[in-house]
């Protein structure tokens, strides 16, 4: 990675709320807790859609029908993430900088994001289960799962 | 006599192995992780079904009947790893107080479920288009949410035992539920 971003790390995990999160014996694991209720929420929500486009699971609603049902829990499961996400950032992120499963999940979370949002719920109108569908929904699982590996493989090293 | 088999069952050479592995052991936790995530989360959709806050207009008996084999396939990739895992190290998780809570919380969640099914579910073709399942369902599914909230808070704070046995002292009552075993010193010095 670039040596000219360490400074802008250093910094964060200076913050106010960085230090914070580090001086407290408790912060650290509690917020990884709700950081993984909240991967379970989302988990859930693009798992039930994939799995439907994969032509498995609830297969008697269409897929645009699920997906629209699930997107509140997606969207606000991923705020939850993103939030605590980023006070466990600042707490170690002179540690991240040095990690390589947070580079991987730093590349393959946008990647993630904007396929969920920009492609395939763009897609979704009128989708039924088929090639396309298929293709759409492994390759949603495939990103979300190198998403959560490296975000819990940042702690291996 | 559990101390022992499980002393000696850490003392095995897969076990060692396991536990001292440098990517058998990573693979296999976060394996135990993203199936969390596969595991509670379908769990949880049917959860906020239950409970009448979510998929309104989906059956209840989509969750039951189609989304639950996959759940349960989950559930089973979910126990194998934490055997595993468990298998790594006996006798340090036995004697860690946030397993032990785990471990109940588990029962409790069993409980809860063969509840559901051996009763409230028993008649869902009566309800299972309601947008607000009965109380008896609506109750099971909160409490669905609540354990598995806690098995996934107790789950994590396995790695960070602040109640670990060989720090001392501890409370009385801590070191009763951990079942950690005081010897000379320590025993006389405890609060």
């Amino acid at each position: 990675m670039p040596e000219a971003w360490y400074p802008f790390f250093e910094w964060c995990e200076g913050t106010f709320l960085g230090s914070a999160v580090r001086e407290s014996i408790y912060a650290f694991p509690v917020i990884e807790a709700v950081h993984l209720i909240a991967l379970c929420v989302i988990g859930g929500a693009i798992i039930v859609v994939d799995l439907r486009m994969l032509g498995f699971g609830m297969k008697d609603q269409r897929i645009s029908e699920l997906a629209e049902h699930v997107r509140p829990w997606l969207v606000g499961g991923l705020a939850v993430m993103l939030s605590t996400g980023v006070l466990l950032f600042l707490g170690e992120a002179v540690k991240c900088f040095y990690n390589n499963a947070f580079w991987v999940k730093m590349l393959t979370l946008p990647v993630a994001l904007v396929f969920t949002f920009a492609v395939k719920g763009r897609l979704l109108d009128g989708l039924e289960t088929g090639t396309r569908s298929r293709l759409l929904g492994s390759a949603s699982l495939v990103l979300w799962v190198v998403v959560a590996a490296a975000g819990r493989w940042i702690g291996y090293s | 006599m559990i101390v022992g088999i499980l002393e000696w069952v850490g003392s095995t050479k897969w076990s060692v192995m396991l536990l001292e592995s440098y990517y058998a052991w990573p693979l296999l936790e976060s394996t135990h992780v993203v199936t969390l995530a596969f595991f509670v989360g379908t769990a949880l959709m049917m959860d906020l079904r239950l409970v009448g806050i979510a998929f309104p207009g989906v059956p209840v008996t989509a969750f039951t009947g189609r989304l639950l084999p996959w759940t349960r396939f989950a559930f089973a990739l979910m126990v194998t790893t934490g055997l595993l895992l468990f298998y790594s190290s006996p006798l340090r998780y036995y004697n860690n107080i946030f397993f032990r809570l785990k471990i109940v919380l588990l029962m409790a969640a069993g409980l809860n479920i063969w509840l559901f099914h051996s009763r409230i579910h028993l008649k869902v073709a009566e309800w299972e288009n309601d947008l607000r399942p009965p109380r008896a369902a609506r109750i099971a599914g909160l409490l669905s949410i609540i354990i598995w909230t806690s098995v996934v808070f107790s789950g994590r704070f396995v790695a960070y035992n602040w109640f670990e046995c060989d720090i001392q002292p501890q409370p009385g009552w801590v070191n009763f539920l951990a079942g950690c075993e005081l010897v000379g010193e320590e025993a006389m010095t405890g609060p």
